[in-house]
């Protein structure tokens, strides 16, 4: 198949530099963008491809940017923000992109920032991408001495000044509100919407906040088309996806395909299938916050719509597998204790709730699990559920909880009438 | 405190942005670099540079977690306790830790040489379990590993 993303990327080899992006037709497109199209042309043939934010969200990348306001009345300065703070348990597709051709990404955000006018970029990268942020810097002062940023890039009138922020932890700051608060040097306190960051974003001025992922797309949308985009992928969604899986599996890994694998041929053919002496008993497809699937989903595809139909979500595309030998409870406690120590704080239902359901799990893990808990558990997923709290974190985090409970309830029932963990 | 070349560097990144409080979290992680943690004293200079009271800078270097508002040991080892190093093996790698260094999560072992802290995932899930030491990334651990790995700190 016909790489896009991981087409510079070679296993074991040095990360791709300046010279070698620009070999590789780097940088066309950024050219191609700034000297004869539009912004609005850019906008159009990104609504045109079909591309979704690749973050979890799954929200299409050209309708996002339209709400930007455009022309010379728009407040200014308008930013562009990448958002690389790649936290979500199980999910490492991002760092495979900005470790190995991170000039791709500054091209997208290049591409992106032109189309909504922004004349400052970041990259809000997560502290402990040592290796990534080194790279980037870099990456950033060549891009910078060959003309691709700074003022009036490639002798046009438009300039774009584009910033590393190493950010110091705390998975909230991947949230886009709470990572505009912490860039602005505040606490990561997601923002109430409305208004969007489209309107009122960093320092209250016009800003689109996108993933590594999502903008690594732009400079192929560019060069090749919409067409061409959509024509990659015979699902209901378009173009290629970096999927991954990690877990008892033979081979985990990160795998760039078109858009819309089967469940088992991802599980099967990328990954070998489960490591020896294990048995597949469910997966979360989309990383930590999104639900449990089973054997009966296995023929389920990887796009967007398709996952919500079977009752989860795409989110990263990274799956973390579910093995025989491995006690549900348990995993559904380390997760439900990473949200809870990852809570943000601000609103009740999420700083309040999560911490009981970690400590219910905790007992449920060692045998002394109380009548009636399991409805406890069961009320909090709909009262922790969208629509309740001040940001997703608490809606994701009761995703993998809820699932495990409708696929995994005996195991749930023997921990309290057995009084221990039946794995130990 | 602050020297010359961390205020400098820490006014050049304020000079990023409109306001100068954006640069508090890098200014926080330049001392660090160069002291291990953020003391009482450090964070009142930076408080005073950037124009924020001392408790809103609190405020920010305790919210995030690889901000040290305590000295550390020379090396900081972050073992990555998410889900999926969960499922291949952390516990038992966390156990060993405790026994071979003789500290637990948030301890710094007697002779100052690691402090032990978790962290959540490092990204790096196909090489599960994994861990950092200062700025290195270290996977596909085993107890054996973890004692190689371990003795390159002085």
């Amino acid at each position: 198949m016909e790489k896009v993303l991981t087409k510079n990327i070679r296993p074991g080899q040095p990360p791709v530099d300046q010279q070698a992006y620009e070999a590789a037709d780097g940088y066309q497109a950024a050219r191609k963008a700034i000297t004869s199209m539009s912004p609005q042309d850019v906008q159009t043939v990104v609504k045109d491809s079909g591309l979704k934010g690749r973050g979890g969200a799954g929200f299409p990348t050209g309708p996002k940017w339209s709400f930007v306001p455009m022309g010379p009345n728009a407040p200014q300065p308008k930013y562009l923000v990448c958002n690389c703070d790649e936290m979500e348990p199980g999910t490492f597709k991002d760092r495979l992109l900005v470790e190995n051709d991170p000039h791709q990404l500054i091209e997208g955000m290049i591409l992106a920032a032109y189309a909504i006018e922004a004349t400052i970029a970041y990259i809000f990268i997560r502290g402990e991408y040592v290796l990534a942020s080194r790279l980037l810097s870099q990456a950033i002062a060549d891009a910078k001495k060959a003309g691709y940023l700074g003022q009036n890039i490639l002798g046009s009138p438009y300039s774009l000044e584009l910033y590393l922020h190493p950010s110091a932890g705390r998975y909230i700051c991947g949230e886009e509100t709470a990572l505009l608060n912490a860039l602005e040097g505040k606490r990561a306190i997601p923002r109430s919407k409305p208004p969007f960051p489209q309107v009122s974003g960093l320092f209250g001025k016009p800003t689109i906040v996108n993933n590594v992922e999502t903008l690594c797309n732009l400079p192929h949308i560019v060069n090749h088309g919409a067409d061409w985009y959509k024509g990659l992928s015979d699902s209901q969604d378009a173009g290629t996806k970096l999927y991954a899986a990690s877990g008892h599996v033979k081979r985990p890994g990160v795998w760039e395909l078109p858009i819309g694998p089967t469940i088992r041929e991802l599980l099967e053919e990328h990954a070998g299938g489960m490591a020896d002496g294990y048995r597949f008993r469910g997966v979360m497809p989309g990383g930590a916050s999104t639900d449990f699937l089973v054997e009966e989903h296995l023929d389920v595809r990887m796009d967007y719509g398709s996952v919500q139909a079977a009752g989860s979500r795409l989110g990263t595309g990274t799956m973390i597998v579910l093995d025989d030998k491995t006690c549900p409870v348990g995993m559904v406690h380390n997760l439900e204790q990473f949200f809870a120590q990852e809570s943000c704080g601000w609103c009740t239902p999420c700083r309040e709730g999560l911490p009981w359901l970690e400590k219910i799990l905790f007992a449920l893990e060692n045998g002394d699990g109380r009548p009636g808990e399991l409805e406890i558990l069961a009320e909090h997923c709909k009262k922790l559920g969208p629509g309740n709290t001040y940001c997703a974190l608490a809606p994701g985090a009761v995703e993998p909880l809820q699932s495990a409970l409708k696929y995994f309830r005996e195991d749930f029932e023997r921990h309290l009438s057995e009084r221990r963990c039946p794995w130990r | 405190m602050l020297t010359e070349e961390q205020t400098k560097e820490i006014l050049a990144e304020a000079a990023h942005f409109p306001h100068k409080q954006a640069a508090s979290i890098e200014a926080l992680r330049i001392v660090q670099r160069d002291h291990g943690w953020v003391s009482d004293e450090a964070l009142e200079e930076i408080a005073r540079l950037l124009e924020m009271t001392t408790a809103e800078l609190d405020g920010v270097a305790t919210f995030f977690n690889l901000i040290y508002r305590q000295p550390v040991g020379r090396h900081v080892i972050l073992i990555c306790n998410s889900v999926t190093c969960w499922l291949m093996g952390y516990p038992g790698l966390r156990d060993h830790l405790f026994s071979s260094l003789g500290i637990e999560l948030g301890g710094t072992t007697q002779d100052g040489r690691f402090t032990l802290l978790p962290v959540v995932c490092l990204g790096d899930c196909d090489h599960a379990p994994a861990m950092m030491v200062g700025e290195d990334l270290h996977h596909d651990l085993t107890p054996e590993k973890i004692n190689q790995i371990l003795a390159q700190y002085t």
